[in-house]
């Protein structure tokens, strides 16, 4: 026991003093942090950026109508057409927008000169203002206000409230599926890394020469063993200082905003900014529905799945590097391990059409794809007795699949260039010693 | 008494058969070296010893007790096919062998310091194994190997990739842990390099034990009582029915090689006393055979059978 705690020990430290190990720790936060925040930072990040457009409206329509933007100012010039080129190229406003000469009907097309290229952002403003003064003048030609056009609009959503015996909660499928997508994309991609870990290591041995000096110290099996619950303790780790950066992150950035609005009064940043205002309100609200998520259940049943998952697999991958040579070598093996880790996150979008569906009941009880696709669910309420047989499915089939990688393993290790398909690999398994 | 004893063991892969009826006996304190061509199945052999795979049959005793995990720590292996983690430091990297033999920290620690100052690596403690030429990475392999002193060190082709210089240091360091009371097994398929060094040998050929026993009573054994004599102008024996000339060279215009073979129970002494009559002896020594001549001998033999 203590022999493989040395193990345990050689494998968390080599790993977490490398200097791709502290990339990732510092990188990953970032990362999840930057999908929090960018959508926020995007809406702000034109505020202070106002441009001026001339609008030439040869139809008479819009003049001194068009509705600015936090973005958008405009001036109305008149420019002889043949001029147009001309104008732009020598003023010193963002570009000229010409509105031709037609009736309110034919009006199909508007001409934006600018000298750059205008983005997406712009010409959209651009059209909801002329959309938009069109809609009235056509609103008022027909005798209707457009208050009197909203009343006529549908105007209702859906609130999702979940009841459960500790009382209801209001949900939301929006947060739920991203949640769920977190946690079973996070695991998905932990199996396969660490899984992977796992399977240099030990072709990194045996090339190495080193193995054989060392079973002659430990049971292959404990070498394996201790590998497999180092490598998962550097991910663990890993996945710890992620989320304590990215929730330090998120929490800093929630603060920036509130605060901000704090200081400058809400009427005052509303009429500045209304977006930064929309922004930390997103921001309240996407908290409140998270927390009405069951945080605590996710949580526990992801650390489970976490480390249920990758026992289940990392067996597996030490026993591929244990009949390769070489990093190549592993290919043929890789298959049959990569196929359910596959199938279960091409399934995830079905899986959330349907939480309560056979498709999804089955993946998510079935060891080899629940712990994808039991992320995936949890945040949609699953009962309780399915939860326990998937857990109960999953440590069992872990200990048979670290069985069978052991049989292979021991053998393997010292099997130097010997061709290994399948078949070997089978007598590998049912060998007695 | 021995130190290590095996008997009957039996072991088959799915394909071939490795080991049959292997029974030997290692006294205590002796250099014992295991020969025989590649493939021959020495190397199954020592994992076995080493508990790395298990026999199919047959028991082996370590000291009079029967071999266990609890032994693990009284043996040192220096694998044919051995390595080292590359990114690790010297220093920690015979810490962490040392503690897996049953080590604990301080004394691996005191045992690497002292080992460092006998090979002269005083500064080695935080270089790089990756950074180590290979004869350095073969120093680092063999203190770990007999860095927790055990009773019995096992050697598998201690010698293919050393150096020379390599090789005499290890060969002077063997020499001093048998003194200190281990014992070595040696083995190797090159048999003339570790011939001189043993005092005990078995030979295994073909997954069989075909010899064993004391290097001398084997070599006593296959002694065929001849002679090599080197000397001036030729000659002829006058008694052809006790002396039998097997072989003459020349080796320069009036200068000769013989084998001579002493026939009817005749010693040594009077063949000396026949030559001195007839020649000029410059030298005369005994031909002992080799044990790779012991070995083509033996294979020879077995043949028929």
């Amino acid at each position: 026991m203590n022999k493989v705690i040395l193990i345990i020990k050689r494998e968390f430290i080599t790993r977490v003093r490398k200097k791709s190990f502290i990339i990732m720790t510092i990188l990953g936060p970032l990362l999840f942090a930057g999908v929090f925040i960018l959508p926020v930072w995007l809406a702000m990040r034109d505020s202070g950026n106002i441009r001026t457009i001339e609008v030439d409206d040869d139809s008479g329509l819009f003049v001194n109508k068009l509705e600015e933007t936090s973005n958008l100012r405009f001036i109305y010039v008149n420019v002889e057409d043949d001029k147009l080129f001309e104008h732009t190229m020598q003023t010193n406003n963002y570009g000229v927008l010409h509105i031709p000469n037609a009736e309110i009907d034919d009006l199909r097309q508007v001409v934006f000169y600018a000298k750059s290229n205008p983005g997406m952002e712009v010409k959209d403003d651009i059209r909801r203002a002329v959309n938009k003064e069109l809609e009235n003048i056509k609103l008022n030609r027909s005798g209707l206000s457009r208050d009197e056009v909203n009343q006529l609009k549908g105007n209702v959503s859906v609130s999702a409230t979940v009841v459960t015996e500790t009382g209801e909660k209001s949900g939301s499928a929006e947060i739920a599926t991203a949640m769920g997508y977190i946690g079973a994309l996070l695991i998905y991609f932990f199996i396969f890394l660490f899984g992977a870990q796992v399977m240099r290591g030990v072709i990194e041995e045996k090339t190495n020469r080193i193995v054989e000096i060392i079973v002659s110290s430990v049971r292959p099996f404990q070498l394996m063993m201790g590998k497999v619950v180092g490598v998962a303790l550097v991910g663990l780790t890993q996945f710890i200082l992620w989320m304590a950066l990215t929730v330090g992150i998120v929490q800093f950035a929630k603060n920036y905003f509130t605060v901000d609005q704090f200081e400058q009064g809400k009427e005052q940043i509303e009429a500045v900014s209304p977006q930064r205002a929309e922004a930390a309100q997103n921001f309240e609200f996407i908290f409140e529905q998270v927390n009405s998520l069951p945080l605590g259940t996710i949580f526990v049943a992801f650390i489970f799945y976490f480390l249920g998952g990758y026992f289940l697999y990392g067996a597996l991958f030490a026993a591929v590097g244990s009949a390769a040579d070489s990093d190549t070598d592993t290919q043929q093996f890789m298959l049959p391990i990569t196929i359910p880790l596959i199938v279960s996150v091409v399934t995830l979008s079905a899986v959330i059409n349907e939480p309560e569906g056979p498709l999804a009941f089955w993946l998510s009880i079935i060891p080899l794809t629940s712990p994808v696709v039991m992320m995936m669910r949890l945040p949609f309420i699953v009962p309780t007795w399915q939860l326990i047989l998937s857990m109960a499915l999953l440590v069992l089939c872990f200990f048979f699949t670290t069985w069978m990688a052991g049989k292979i393993y021991r053998i393997g290790i010292l099997a130097h260039g010997a061709k290994v398909n399948y078949r070997v690999l089978w007598k590998w398994l049912v060998s007695k010693n | 008494m021995n130190i290590l004893t095996t008997h009957s063991i039996y072991k088959s892969y799915s394909n071939h058969i490795a080991l049959q009826d292997i029974s030997l006996s290692v006294p205590r304190q002796s250099i014992f070296g295991l020969l025989g061509p590649n493939g021959a199945g020495k190397t199954t052999l020592i994992r076995i010893i080493n508990q790395i795979i298990a026999a199919d049959k047959g028991e082996i005793y370590f000291n009079g007790e029967k071999l266990g995990s609890r032994h693990i720590e009284n043996i040192g292996y220096l694998p044919e096919e051995r390595g080292l983690y590359r990114k690790m430091k010297v220093g920690e990297h015979l810490l962490y062998l040392a503690q897996l033999k049953g080590l604990n920290k301080r004394d691996a620690y005191e045992k690497i310091k002292s080992w460092f100052t006998k090979l002269e690596i005083k500064g080695w403690w935080n270089k790089k194994i990756e950074d180590l030429s290979k004869g350095m990475q073969q120093k680092i392999q063999f203190i770990a190997t007999v860095l927790h002193e055990p009773a019995l060190i096992i050697l598998d082709e201690p010698f293919s990739g050393f150096d020379p210089v390599n090789v005499q240091l290890i060969i002077d360091r063997i020499h001093e842990l048998r003194e200190k009371g281990s014992t070595i097994i040696f083995s190797t398929h090159r048999m003339e390099s570790v011939e001189e060094l043993c005092d005990y040998i078995a030979l295994i050929n073909k997954s069989r034990t075909i010899l064993e026993g004391a290097k001398k009573d084997i070599k006593a054994t296959y002694k065929s009582n001849t002679f090599i004599v080197e000397h001036k102008h030729d000659f002829r024996f006058a008694n052809p029915e006790s002396f039998a000339l097997v072989e003459k060279e020349r080796l320069d215009d009036n200068y000769f090689r013989s084998t001579i073979r002493i026939l009817n129970g005749e010693s040594p002494n009077k063949l000396l006393q026949s030559l001195i009559d007839l020649t000029e002896v410059h030298s005369f020594t005994e031909k002992i055979p080799s044990m790779h001549e012991i070995f083509i001998a033996k294979v020879k033999e077995e043949i028929p059978s």
